[in-house]
């Protein structure tokens, strides 16, 4: 192999240009994308199982509990894409765990950028898994008989403020990814979590039907607020009060997960 | 001198491991320092903490007079890293991996193409740019893996052994870049587990062991210590061993030793004792099947320094 040494074309500058971590956090948003788009067979969590979820739901169980395997499909749904996209975010803490053990998350430690930024860029680039998701569901609940009794506008309210919610949880996701030493570990506790918050709803079943203690949970548990918001806005019905709530749990879950996620990798070594 | 960077008295405990028990580098600016040493001699350590990644528990370390731990982001923008283990993603393109590293350089999104294409180019992979680096072979990918870390022009890089695991043909190559960023004035801190890397490329050489510097000197210093070449003869015919031995013994005025069955070796002194004991084999009519001169091992500096062998330790 030959050498040639050439003349600067380029020059670093010497002194950061203003808005760095904006600009990082983007350019680091498109390598998970990229990353996300090369190996698509990631994006089987969120368009696979959600169908699977609503087949068998509807069609094993929706006569048994709401008499009509149509209607209850109306109610389901919605529930039902909060619930994927907030499984969705798990992979951003997942990955994150798996990336970090490699040498490339060493550069990015040894570049003069904010030590947030490849969180905060990995957070964002896996926005599209919540997006692919999200196509994927209502594409296949059309197919089945769904149908959004609402306006377009209010559906997609409905979809980008169950987007924001993952978003706010998957911070916390982060934080699990970064305290675990093996991705098995993520998963495990993700689930752990995840279980309680999306079950713990009145996704497939009406909270009458529940015992008392259960509906003690449903009442308290944040994720019934963004499901009833998403049922309100797709399907009509009150929507302030659920879309409030969301929005105040969107931020608390941001406030304190975040910083908690970005401290515990800077602990990382 | 001007120091390009400088480490003195660090110390990193992991638990109950002491990675690093006081140790002192430096290197002037534009020279090669040679960190040699065994697996879990601290090496790794070491240059985690030049690169701002970890930080000491005790002792200090700059950049160009700018601290590693206070004023880490400002060193940053002066070193180049390519870690031990491959720091590039495998998913993405050559091109697209160094662009991003331009990105988070700061520089705008055209100059950090050009300056990608243009390390692409002179790091041989112009071609294989536009794929996924997880195609690339060994050499490339640890090829790319430097042209990584050269992105931002760093006044000092650290190499943590770029050559361990590459066939020698790959190992010139790295050699030869390693080489060319010297004459433009770049500072390299290069660690590795062999004497003949660090005798080619550096200018000073610091050997240490568990945690500390237990030599230190340029390549022909740390020669006279450990002995320089040595003679390595198998003859063909066992029976003629002894006057094989006979024969380097008179050369070298050493009593040679057998590493091996069959095998015997003495350090030399002179540069032409090897071409007298091909003459000496020639004429008493002993054939070899084996013939060399080099450099002692990495095992066997540590046996002269230390008295001790390099023990197999758990690799980091
Ligand atoms: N993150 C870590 N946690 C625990 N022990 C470590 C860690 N990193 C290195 N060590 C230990 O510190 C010692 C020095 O390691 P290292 O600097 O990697 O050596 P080298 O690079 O010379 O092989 C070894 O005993 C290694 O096991
Ligand atoms: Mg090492």
């Amino acid at each position: 192999m030959t050498l040639t040494v050439t003349r600067p074309t380029t020059t670093v500058p010497e002194n950061p240009r203003p808005f760095g971590f904006v600009r990082h956090s983007l350019a680091l948003a498109r390598r998970s994308l990229i990353k996300t788009l090369r190996t698509p067979e990631q994006l089987l969590d969120v368009t696979l199982q959600p169908v699977i979820f609503v087949v068998v739901y509807v069609f094993l169980l929706g006569g048994a509990i709401s008499g009509s395997t149509h209607d209850y499909l109306q109610l389901l749904l919605p529930a039902i894409m909060v619930q994927t996209v907030m499984f969705g975010g798990m992979a951003t803490g997942v990955n994150l765990n798996t990336d970090i053990g490699k040498g490339v998350f060493d550069r990015f430690r040894s570049l003069p950028i904010a030590r947030s930024a490849p969180l905060v860029g990995s957070v964002l680039g896996d926005l599209i898994r919540y997006v692919v998701a999200i196509v994927s569901l209502l594409g296949f609940g059309y197919a089945i008989g769904f149908r959004i009794q609402t306006d377009p506008l209010s559906a997609l309210a409905a979809c980008l403020l169950t987007i924001l919610f993952a978003f706010s949880v998957s911070w916390a996701f982060v934080f699990i990814g970064m305290l675990m030493r093996q991705p098995g570990g993520v998963q495990g506790v993700a689930f752990l979590v995840l279980f309680p918050l999306t079950f713990g709803t009145s996704m497939v079943a009406p909270k009458e039907s529940m015992p008392g203690w259960l509906q003690a949970w449903v009442n308290v548990n944040p994720v019934s607020h963004v499901m009833d918001a998403a049922r309100g806005l797709m399907l009509g019905g009150p929507v302030a009060g659920p879309v409030g709530w969301t929005l105040l749990w969107s931020a608390a879950f941001i406030v304190v997960f975040a910083p908690l996620a970005v401290r515990a990798y800077r602990l990382r070594v | 001198m001007n120091l390009a960077f400088e480490a003195e008295g660090l110390v990193k405990r992991f638990g109950k491991t002491t990675a690093l028990a006081g140790i002192d580098l430096a290197a002037g600016q534009g020279t090669v320092l040679g960190v040699l040493g065994p697996n879990g001699a601290g090496k790794t350590t070491a240059v985690r903490i030049l690169a701002t990644l970890l930080r000491p528990d005790a002792g200090r370390a700059a950049v160009r007079g700018v601290d590693v731990v206070k004023d880490a982001g400002r060193v940053r923008r002066m070193i180049g890293l390519t870690g031990q283990y491959a720091s590039v993603d495998e998913d993405l393109t050559g091109m697209e991996n160094l662009v991003l590293i331009g990105m988070l350089l700061d520089l705008c999104r055209v100059d950090a193409k050009a300056r990608a294409a243009e390390l692409l180019k002179e790091f041989g992979l112009a071609e294989a740019g536009s794929r996924p680096a997880k195609t690339y072979s060994g050499g490339m990918r640890r090829r790319l893996d430097l042209a990584a870390s050269l992105v931002g022009r760093p006044d000092v890089i650290y190499l943590d052994e770029p050559t361990t695991g590459l066939d020698p043909a790959k190992r010139d190559d790295v050699w030869n870049i390693i080489r060319s960023l010297v004459t433009d004035g770049v500072t390299v801190l290069l660690t590795t587990q062999y004497l003949e890397e660090a005798d080619a490329l550096a200018d000073d050489i610091s050997v240490i062991d568990h945690g500390k510097v237990i030599a230190h000197g340029s390549p022909a210093e740390l020669k006279q210590v450990v002995g320089g070449q040595t003679i390595l003869v198998r003859p063909t015919d066992p029976a003629r061993l002894a006057d094989a031995t006979a024969i380097l013994a008179a050369v070298s005025g050493r009593e040679p030793e057998s590493p091996a069955r069959g095998v015997i070796a003495v350090p030399v002194d002179d540069d032409t004792a090897f071409t007298t004991v091909v003459g000496r084999l020639d004429r008493e009519g002993i054939g070899v099947t084996e013939l060399s001169l080099r450099l002692p091992s990495l095992d066997e500096v540590f046996f002269t320094l230390t008295g001790r062998h390099t023990v197999e330790e758990t690799a980091a």
